[in-house]
């Protein structure tokens, strides 16, 4: 194959068809899982590996979310965080998206967007900042917004934590009612 | 031993310095620095101007996606070569060989609009893409990039040898590039310059720019 005999002429594979491994298999590391220092179990929701929703998730406190999600996750102001073991088909809009599991969706995040190194994210970013690790798999388009001025995000975000208010999940599938940014396509769970 | 017989075929190879023995090699994945012609042209090219759509068909790189949205562009990310080895496209021929489905590749993969791209960088996914998806995956790429838009590939020279290894490739500057080691990728087929200009003639204009490592630089324009 690698003679230098024919120089014009094309070289056929060694192998024409077959790859000499075996097909790329979706593993990603999946690191022990730290929570920030600055987390605060009191303040923060939190839904655990073995729960799966489908439909509309929403609320005004902040998330930590490490189950299966089918629908869409609005929490406006308050910021998402999406854990290793979870796993998201839907359509977030959060303040803050930090995604360490599996997310197939666009994600909106107001003020910022972190993939970590185990994300795998299949969708479109609409943010204002966003830090990649290297190692996170990303399949979509990515959009910059401008900053918008950050005292009044500063404020609405003070009023909605004084009053807190569960998350609502439907029993049955429903199609968002928050209107998602996207560039190709919007995507329907 | 090992690392003497090395040595000789980067010497044979025509390279200057082994990717493992990166200047950067501060990290625990080391990266070597190259300097890269083509990237120069398409810098050239996209510099000055704000709101591109551009692709990169490489493995997610933190460090292109920052760089060209810090330019005011807007990034589409696609690993298109990872995809191209799921288990769902792939099936076994009669001989045991196996092929790719490319209607079904497509109809997931490099699914954007017409005329959607201003840039592209498919750096030498060419090479490693399966035989079958190859003219498949350059035609589809010819109906999403607007006319003017440009393209940029590596195409591997004989000299390579097979075992290339594939590297995951990060913008350092407008010239050059960081080369990182990526997954294990078998090169499938070294290309010449004509099966380049046959790849692309749905292209208007083709560049070539020759580099040391056996790396064969091309600046395509739709």
């Amino acid at each position: 194959m690698w003679k230098s005999g024919k120089p014009e002429e094309r070289t056929a594979p060694a192998q024409p068809t077959v790859p000499s491994f075996e097909p790329k298999k979706e593993i990603r590391p999946m690191e022990p899982f730290k929570q920030p220092d600055n987390f605060r179990a009191a303040d923060v929701a939190n839904i655990g590996k073995s729960v799966i929703i489908k439909g509309e998730l929403s609320g005004s406190e902040d998330l930590f979310l490490d189950g299966e999600v089918e629908g869409s996750i609005d929490l406006a102001d308050h910021n998402l965080t999406i854990g290793p073991h979870g796993r998201i088909r839907a359509n977030v809009h959060a303040k803050d998206v930090v995604i360490h599991g599996k997310v197939d969706g666009n994600v909106y995040g107001t003020d910022r967007v972190e993939l970590k190194r185990s994300a795998v994210l299949t969708g479109d970013i609409s943010t204002q900042r966003i830090v990649i690790e290297d190692g996170a798999y990303f399949k979509g388009a990515i959009d910059i917004k401008k900053e918008s001025k950050p005292a009044a995000s500063t404020v609405a975000t003070s009023v909605v934590k004084e009053t807190p208010k569960a998350f609502a999940a439907a029993a049955s599938f429903e199609p968002s009612a928050t209107p998602q940014v996207s560039f190709a396509e919007e995507k329907k769970y | 031993m090992a690392s003497v017989t090395q040595n000789l075929f980067r010497l044979f190879r025509g390279e200057t310095a082994a990717p493992g023995d990166a200047q950067q090699a501060t990290g625990k994945e080391a990266r070597a620095k190259r300097h890269s012609s083509g990237l120069a042209e398409f810098t050239k090219v996209i510099a000055g101007r704000e709101n591109l759509c551009i692709l990169d068909l490489g493995p997610t790189s933190p460090q292109n996606i920052a760089l060209l949205t810090g330019m005011g562009h807007r990034i589409y990310n696609e690993d298109a070569l990872l995809c191209s080895f799921d288990p769902k496209y792939q099936s076994k021929n009669e001989d045991g060989s196996s092929s790719v489905n490319i209607e079904s590749f497509l109809s997931e993969n490099l699914k954007y609009q017409g005329e959607q791209f201003d840039a592209v960088l498919a750096w030498d996914i060419p090479d490693y893409l399966h035989e079958s998806l190859v003219k498949a995956a350059v035609a589809r790429l010819a109906t999403v990039m607007k006319p003017g838009g440009v393209l940029l590939a590596y195409f591997h020279t004989r000299d390579a040898g097979p075992e290339a290894p594939y590297y995951r490739y990060h913008i350092a500057g407008k010239d050059s590039l960081d080369l990182q080691r990526g997954p294990q990728f078998r090169l499938q087929r070294v290309f010449n310059n004509r099966h380049i200009e046959n790849l692309f003639r749905e292209f208007s204009n083709i560049k070539f720019f020759l580099a040391r490592d056996n790396v064969r630089e091309v600046l395509v324009v739709r």
